[in-house]
């Protein structure tokens, strides 16, 4: 059918040369993908990758690199394994690399990052059906597998400078010790894991995901705000509120790990319990609890409750009266 | 009223791909060799032949009717002999018995065609002149205007849209009847008004059309009771819930009719073809439709009678330009790809896109990474990811308890997904095994 136009009048014997394709609408498909998808939230990272580099030096960049190839490794290999797809280059796995590195201590030894992406692939992710199918945060699956195999490892934070220094929230625990400037909280200058401590260049990454409408601003914003709230009703100073904000995992986890889509809420007002209810855990945690800090636990337990959340939380059909 | 931002909850921005057409005139096609026109080209039921075989008929000639009240009578669109009555698909995808009428190139009119007086004419008889000119939606779904004219005696109606939304990309065939014939567009809703008792009339147009409203503004007189709104421009900003939505605030509930809520919803060439039918006598055999796309030679709006082939319209259209992937009856989001060209212009025919094999790519279907852009979009606010999941799972009750009866078919959450789902597909499926559960029971 090569621009040829047919005998309208001899409708029985045209024949097309080649035939057309036919498949049902829409006919057309927008330019988003999962791989776009997954690379913005790479580009968001950017920054506070950078900030580690700067603040940790060769050892973030050692661990990222460990994370991430063995990320890819790992998926590649059980992908194969599994006879299924290898969908490696839907960047999905880099993500989780980068994540679980920036949630590593400076002083990590190479063969508990590589375990690390091991279990947030292998475990968290692929045996639960891969992509999308995850019932929590492989990043912080890992995380919290980590600091339960090898908490001195995994508690041995560093200040930038490489000597041991307790973060700003075990300060706070412990009662002792002086706490770091507050311009060094923004900055990143302060003890923690790799990824955590420059509050800005999280921001910034964050900022720019809820511009390219890749998360919803509801969940980290609800998110800080409940943490905050529920810490000064369980009598948390509020000269001390910065340093709850500024100097744990709270904004890393508010826009990068409690807004994974697969194991956080789809629905719009399940969204909003999800965050409410990680902010409430976050602060209980952090005062009430033995931890200094309760990110990754307040995200992964609200992880297991989001099949819940999203049952109770059907938004209403238009024109449904309830 | 908040005019330029009047809208529905949900919703996508599409490309709108309008500039191929929009500003190509109405051109009156030529009239076709052979006219094949189905007897069933409407919601309802199929019409009769009241002609035969070599019968001479003329333009606006009845040739096939209904005793049923929910069907749409049908009209000679050329005048010449009826060589034939066969089955033969239409751009539905279905098969209808259709009339096949040799043109004589006389163009003779009816007797029958001749104008009326609208202040004469009683609502009743406005309702039956509707009927008798086989006027259906045109804006595609091709349910009887006569019908939806006719309120039943507990309901009360109290406003009129006429729908110049045309959220479709690529169409343009609507938004040169509101420049090029506002008047008759707004002939026609008075005639609406009046068939109805009703006071308050708007027509709804998009923001991207404002020489549109400039145009339909121009022909309003204050008087009239009629008010143009402006939409914002989303699609499915004219889907009928959407555009109800967006001008009064009413909602319309899964299964209910517009009436319900006081509202009857037309299209801007309906109102036209209702002009037509009162001033001139001209029944239905005649519309407009955009050929369009990049895979079409010269986009145009073509006037083109009822029954005239696609493939007639495209060579009229300058032909393909390269090789054709996909050719669609209607637009990209909602319309029907075909498989053939040697298919009858019919009353709901709103465009013929043509896609040129480039743009028609068949792209990986990926795991749902549950990142929640249909439900974002969705017009019906229906969860698609998980009805589609019980749907590819062909679990046609849990399909059912996520309210699939309420999707209204619009595409959008195909058209977001980044993993390229099936979703609107999927649940389109579904819900045809749910009508058929329902009916079982």
């Amino acid at each position: 059918m090569d621009g040829k136009v047919m005998d309208p009048a001899n409708n029985d014997t045209v024949v097309l040369d080649d035939m057309l394709i036919v498949s049902q609408s829409p006919h057309i498909r927008s330019d988003e993908s999962v791989k776009r998808t997954m690379l913005d939230v790479i580009i968001a990272l950017v920054p506070a990758m950078i900030g580690s580099v700067y603040f940790f030096g060769f050892d973030a960049i050692r661990l990222l690199l460990i994370t991430v190839v063995a990320a890819l490794i790992f998926e590649y290999g059980i992908q194969k394994l599994f006879k299924k797809p290898v969908r490696i280059m839907d960047l999905s796995a880099v993500v989780t690399g980068v994540l679980l590195a920036l949630n590593l201590p400076a002083g990590t030894p190479w063969w508990v990052a590589v375990f690390g992406a091991a279990f947030a692939i292998i475990i968290v992710k692929e045996f639960f059906g891969g992509i999308g199918q995850n019932f929590m945060n492989p990043a912080l699956g890992a995380r919290a597998a980590l600091v339960a195999s090898w908490p001195g490892i995994m508690t041995a934070y560093t200040n930038p400078d490489g000597i041991s220094a307790a973060t700003p929230l075990g300060i706070l625990k412990a009662g002792e010790g002086s706490l770091p400037a507050i311009q060094r909280m923004i900055f990143g200058d302060i003890g923690g894991v790799i990824g955590e401590t420059s509050a800005i260049l999280l921001l910034i990454g964050g900022l720019y995901l809820i511009i390219r409408n890749v998360i919803d601003w509801k969940i980290p914003v609800i998110y800080i705000a409940t943490t905050s709230v529920v810490l000064m009703l369980l009598g948390v100073d509020s000269s001390n509120l910065t340093y709850h904000v500024l100097g744990g995992g709270l904004i890393l986890g508010a826009f990068f790990m409690a807004t994974d889509y697969a194991s956080s809420p789809v629905t719009p007002k399940g969204k909003i319990i999800f965050a409410i209810g990680c902010g409430l855990l976050t602060a209980l945690i952090r005062v009430k609890g033995g931890l200094p800090e309760g990110v990754s636990y307040s995200i992964l337990i609200m992880n297991v409750a989001t099949p819940l959340i999203e049952k109770l939380t059907r938004p209403k059909v238009f024109g449904e009266v309830k | 009223m908040n005019q330029g931002k009047l809208t529905f909850k949900g919703g996508v921005h599409v490309p709108e791909y309008k500039e191929l057409a929009e500003n190509k005139s109405i051109e009156v096609a030529e009239s076709p060799q052979f006219a094949y026109i189905p007897l069933h080209q409407h919601i309802g039921a199929p019409c009769d032949p009241v002609v035969n075989v070599g019968d001479r008929v003329t333009i606006g000639q009845k040739i096939g009717e209904s005793g049923a009240f929910v069907s749409g009578t049908v009209h000679a669109s050329i005048a010449g002999t009826v060589k034939e009555i066969k089955m033969m698909y239409t751009p539905t995808g279905a098969k209808a018995k259709c009339i096949v009428i040799e043109n004589d190139g006389t163009d003779e009119m009816h007797e029958s065609v001749k104008g009326r007086n609208l202040d004469e004419l009683s609502p009743q008889e406005i309702i039956g002149l509707v009927k008798e000119s086989g006027i259906t939606g045109m804006g595609g779904a091709s349910f009887p205007a006569h019908v939806k004219f006719s309120i039943p005696e507990d309901k009360k109606i109290d406003t009129v849209i006429l729908n110049g939304a045309e959220c479709e990309p690529y169409l343009t065939g609507d938004h040169r009847l509101m420049l090029e014939e506002p008047e008759a567009i707004v002939f026609g809703l008075k005639a609406i008004k009046k068939a109805l008792g009703v006071e308050k009339a708007y027509i709804g147009i998009e923001n991207n059309k404002m020489d549109a409203v400039e145009s339909i503004n121009k022909a309003i007189s204050p008087e009239d009771g009629i008010e143009v709104a402006v939409l914002q421009t989303k699609y499915p900003q004219g889907a009928e819930k959407s555009i109800i939505y967006a001008i009064t605030g009413r909602s319309v509930g899964t299964g209910a009719l517009p009436l319900e809520v006081g509202v009857v919803v037309s299209n801007v060439a309906t109102s036209k073809a209702i002009a037509d039918a009162i001033q001139h006598g001209k029944p239905v055999y005649e519309r407009v439709v955009t050929v369009t796309g990049r895979g079409i030679s010269e986009p145009k709006n073509l006037l083109a009678r009822i029954g005239t082939p696609f493939s007639e319209l495209i060579r009229q259209s300058g032909g393909f330009s390269g090789k054709p992937g996909k050719v669609i009856s209607g637009g990209p989001m909602m319309g029907i790809a075909q498989f053939t060209l040697d298919v009858p212009v019919i009353k709901g025919s709103g465009g013929i896109l043509v896609l040129p094999e480039e743009e028609v790519k068949e792209e990986p279907v990926l795991p749902c990474i549950k990142c929640g852009k249909c439900l974002e979009v969705c017009p019906s606010g229906l969860q698609p990811l998980f009805i589609s999941a019980y749907a590819l799972k062909n679990d046609v009750e849990k399909a059912d308890s996520y309210s699939a009866m309420a999707c209204v078919e619009c595409g959008a959450c195909s058209f977001i997904c980044p993993a390229k789902r099936p979703l609107s597909e999927s649940i389109r499926n579904i819900k045809k095994e749910i009508i058929a559960k329902r009916k079982k029971s």
